[in-house]
């Protein structure tokens, strides 16, 4: 019984979102904190080193943390006032059972892991193993990730587990592995501003990854040429020194017709492709069509912008190709992501200084988070879990028979389209709020609505929570201790700064607590996350993710250590492929072949204009932290549909007006934002609010058949004009889902 | 000597992505915790994404102190133009009218000026101001000269003529390298294009 006990104003009166405007013991600066933890944020990929303020064990503010090599102080706003999410008043502090038409009723801890642990078990012996599923998230320690991978192969001995990652960034990863064999940003972010060429595809480095922004100056004083990929004229975009306003979903057109070129004039590296690579042949014959004209169809730009993004990247004597999530959600994005790739490899520029790629990640450990075995098809160190050997190890070190691990299991849309099936009844979600994040969002509250079971870990009654039959309360990141894993690959410590309120526990020990009742307390007998880590490390021996030689010693000391890094005496690799060692047993990089294809939804006279869908700077994911924090609100209080002065025109929409944005799956009624940096047939809304403003209303629930990402970037709607709605749910606060 | 001797502001504006990291960090200052005095002026949004930060500029001869007829605006030996002193303003909002800059602003709740102190709580115990320490982009910066000098490619200034006024500032702005003076008149402000920006112009081609 999934469904929310009482209606959506009532919960939020009980639960929020509500703001947070005034710290712990007040704005008063005459309070001297206990202690200074030096620690990161919680929020994003960058894992920005900071210092947490403490008083009674209470975080009463921020002071930047300068030595931190990575962002030396610097901090984007939602980075500056994270501490506000402490001390709140929506803070879950016990765990919550659902009582229909009451609500939400607090109870014992015991009460509430017995009843998860019984329904567990109970559907699993009605319905089979798998039936039960388990989300995890990329926002989790990577010590967590560990452990949940663990507890669904040996404690719920279900197949079926994945996590939020697998919206996030999963096509960039399976390129680069399909390419290099490693799924890893190939450089240290170090090696940005010596590059004299640096192409950026589809990522809002200003407002999903603040703090990249200051190396990408740097590159432009060194005398880089920036070339920047967006639909909309980002504020990286503005100043970049050629900005090609490609079409959603034409990202392959600049990527083939650029290659196209650099064969032409001779701007590619034939001794590096002879010695090191395999494919090329492939890979020229594809681009041959690919010229300035034809490129120009599909990327949607004029050829002559195409031409100039070749004369910058050809002849570089240094490159860096950076990408996110711009290219990769989209049913093509591991092509993509690959076809961007292929102009790295191409000139040879990687495995040097200044010469590489990256893709951006986006979640607080979206790289760590992707590594330990929470994904369906993966075991810790990032092995492979159809893999014999790969299975044998694990099984070793977990000490179960190998037969007994679960083969590979559904992502994370077929897990929600298997619980439409019938054929998962039950749910254990952690760090992940699909209720906001998923694609096509009626389909997944049908979803929700018909299993029989579902129980969600949050610090926050997150929209997805209210769905649930028990709430665990869990822990914020500064509750606990642990690692996590930053965009370059560099393994950081976050310390624990304050305890968990009232009755709320740390996470990994929650799940500790629900395995012993599966019967499995030996197994996750852990005493601290330290444990946990140690355990990773030996579990992580001989992968691709190597951590085996990382301590919470070694990274304290040395600023946090890149993987692989095998043994205690190696020093890390912030820099891989050095010396053209690539990771396929033939030692290579594999070119791969690309062609462009279309969207899942194009655009046709019913549903004219693309809508694409992103983030604003002052906003975190799904929002559940960042839509509770007054100041990150006031900056971008409520999602606006960002339209070209002429599209406006067209529809007779004027600035300010509310607009109905409306796919054949469903709509938001918002405010219109008429801005000339935007292309006249895409509109864009962000993602981060719930409800009727919940931008995933209208996307398409279409995946990429290789990484199953989704495609947030492009579907189909129609926009109009609408008069301010006034039901029960646009009353509602601008953070809970109501509009102004 | 302490941690700041040396140390100079610079602002680069076409650095600027409009984050507001620097206005949510300003208020975390302890001076004025609570209150934020850096203003981020969002340019002409339909038009463009361009934003500038703007702190005070913290003039040689300050005009708001000139103007101010209960003198409650006191620059220190080192140059920082204070904030208004409490017991001295009247709330009369001349410091407001006169500068150049539109930096001080006046506060109805408390009947008082405030306005951006280069955050002399943490400069004067050698620590860097809020808003540059945290900018993301390097547009607000606090550092030495010559390390401007050699990892920028535009060239610090910090000369200002206004009309018929001419203005020295302690902070500098940097600017393309053949400009040696910043001329700001109102005629230059009415001709800004922005065509340059409108994607729909970018689409056209060349």
């Amino acid at each position: 019984m999934a469904k929310p006990p009482v209606t959506i104003p009532e919960l939020v009166s009980q639960f929020g979102p509500t703001l947070n405007r005034i710290p712990a013991k007040g704005w008063n600066a005459e309070v001297e904190p206990d202690r200074i933890v030096k620690t990161h944020c919680c929020f994003c990929g960058q894992q920005c080193g900071i210092q947490l303020k403490v008083k009674d064990n209470r975080v009463i503010g921020f002071e930047p943390w300068e030595d931190f090599p990575f962002n030396q102080g610097r901090l984007c706003p939602k980075g500056v006032k994270r501490y506000m999410q402490d001390e709140h008043r929506d803070r879950l502090k016990a765990p919550l059972m659902r009582k229909e038409g009451a609500g939400f009723v607090p109870v014992s801890w015991d009460e509430a892991l017995d009843k998860v642990a019984g329904e567990i078990k109970r559907i699993q012996q009605t319905y089979g193993p798998d039936s039960f599923s388990l989300l995890g998230g990329a926002s989790l320690t990577n010590e967590k990730a560990y452990l949940m991978g663990k507890f669904a192969r040996v404690a719920v001995k279900t197949a079926n587990i994945d996590y939020n990652g697998r919206l996030c960034m999963v096509s960039a990863a399976a390129a680069s592995k399909k390419i290099f064999g490693i799924d890893r940003a190939a450089n240290p972010w170090s090696d940005i501003p010596l590059a004299k060429a640096i192409l950026i595809a589809g990522a809002n480095v200003a407002e999903c990854a603040p703090i990249t922004t200051g190396y990408l100056w740097q590159a432009r004083e060194n005398g880089a040429k920036v070339i920047v990929m967006d639909p909309r004229m980002t504020p990286i975009a503005r100043n970049a020194d050629l900005y090609i306003p490609v079409r959603p979903g034409g990202d392959i057109g600049v990527f083939n017709g650029m290659l196209h070129i650099m064969i032409e004039r001779g701007w590619i590296n034939r001794e590096f492709i002879a010695q090191h690579t395999t494919g090329w042949e492939q890979v020229e014959e594809t681009v041959r069509k690919y010229t300035p004209e034809y490129a120009s169809k599909i990327a949607g730009v004029p050829a002559s912008m195409i031409v100039k993004a070749a004369e910058i990247w050809g002849p570089a004597s240094t490159s860096f190709l950076l990408h996110a999530r711009g290219i990769e959600h989209h049913t093509k994005g591991v092509l993509n992501c690959m076809a961007g790739i292929n102009l790295v490899v191409a000139t040879g520029r990687i495995g040097r200084e200044g010469c590489g790629y990256a893709m951006i990640t986006g979640q607080g450990n979206g790289q760590g988070g992707r590594e330990q075995g929470q994904k369906c098809d993966q075991l810790p160190g990032g092995r492979d879990i159809e893999n014999p050997e790969h299975r044998k190890y694990i099984a070793g070190i977990w000490g179960v028979p190998e037969e007994s691990i679960p083969h590979k299991g559904l992502s994370i849309i077929p897990i929600f389209e298997a619980i439409h099936a019938g054929k998962i009844k039950g749910l254990l979600a952690i760090s992940s709020n699909p209720m906001v994040s998923l694609p096509n969002n009626s389909y997944i509250r049908e979803a929700f609505e018909k299993l029989e079971f579902f129980s969600q870990i949050d610090f926050f009654m997150s929209e997805t929570a209210r769905y649930a039959d028990v709430v665990l309360a869990g822990s914020l990141m500064e509750e606990d201790e642990g690692t996590t894993t930053n965009v370059e690959g560099r393994v950081i410590h976050h310390k624990k700064v304050v305890d968990p309120p009232g009755d709320a526990r740390v996470d990994w020990k929650i799940i500790c607590d629900i395995a012993a009742r599966l019967g499995q307390a030996g197994k996750f007998a852990f005493d601290s996350p330290k444990e946990i880590f140690d355990e990773l490390r030996v579990a992580s021996k001989g992968g691709i993710c190597d951590y085996y030689g990382i301590t919470w010693e070694r990274i304290d000391r040395e600023y946090g250590v890149c993987w692989p890094c095998p043994s205690a005496d190696h020093p890390g690799t912030p820099r891989l492929y050095e010396g053209n060692k690539f990771n396929h047993p033939d030692g290579k990089a594999h070119f791969q072949p690309v062609e462009w294809q279309p969207a899942a939804e194009e655009v046709d006279s019913e549903y004219p204009i693309v809508l694409t869908t992103g983030r604003v700077v002052s906003h975190y994911l799904s929002g559940t932290q960042t839509r509770r924090i007054g100041a990150l609100v006031d900056q971008y209080p409520q999602p606006l549909c960002e339209m070209h002065p002429q599209l406006a025109a067209k529809l007779g929409i004027a600035e300010g007006d509310f607009v109905k944005v409306e796919s054949r799956r469903g709509s938001v009624t918002v405010r219109a934002s008429v801005v000339k940096t935007i292309r006249p047939d895409t509109v864009f809304v962000p993602y981060h609010w719930p409800l009727d403003r919940a931008a995933n209303n209208m996307t398409v629930r279409a995946i990429d058949p290789i990484s199953n990402i989704p495609e947030y970037k492009i579907c189909a709607v129609r926009v109009s004009k609408v008069p301010a709605p006034h039901d029960a749910i646009a009353e509602l606060e601008m953070e809970a889902g109501g509009v102004r | 000597m302490n941690g700041t001797d040396g140390l100079e502001f610079f602002i680069d504006y076409s650095r600027c992505i409009g984050c507001k990291a620097c206005v949510q960090a300003c208020e975390e200052c302890d001076t004025h915790r609570g209150v934020s005095l850096i203003h981020l002026e969002t340019i002409m949004r339909p038009d463009s994404v361009q934003t500038a930060p703007q702190v005070c500029m913290h003039c040689e001869d300050p005009i708001c102190a000139q103007v101010c007829p209960a003198d409650a605006i006191k620059k220190t030996p080192d140059g920082v133009v204070q904030s208004s002193l409490k017991p001295r303003c009247i709330g009369c909002s001349n410091c407001v009218l006169a500068c150049p800059f539109g930096v001080p602003k006046y506060k109805a709740e408390i009947n008082q000026m405030m306005k951006c102190d280069m955050c002399y709580d943490r400069t004067s115990v050698g620590k860097r101001p809020m808003c540059a320490t945290v900018c993301p982009s390097g547009a607000l910066t606090f550092t030495t000269r010559e390390n401007i000098e050699r990892t920028r490619q535009g060239m610090a200034i910090r000369d200002w003529q206004f009309g018929g006024e001419t203005v020295r500032t302690k902070v500098n702005v940097l600017v393309p390298r053949k400009v040696q003076k910043l001329n700001v008149t109102i005629e230059q402000i009415e001709t800004t294009s922005t065509d340059e920006y409108d994607v729909a112009n970018l689409l056209l081609g060349d």
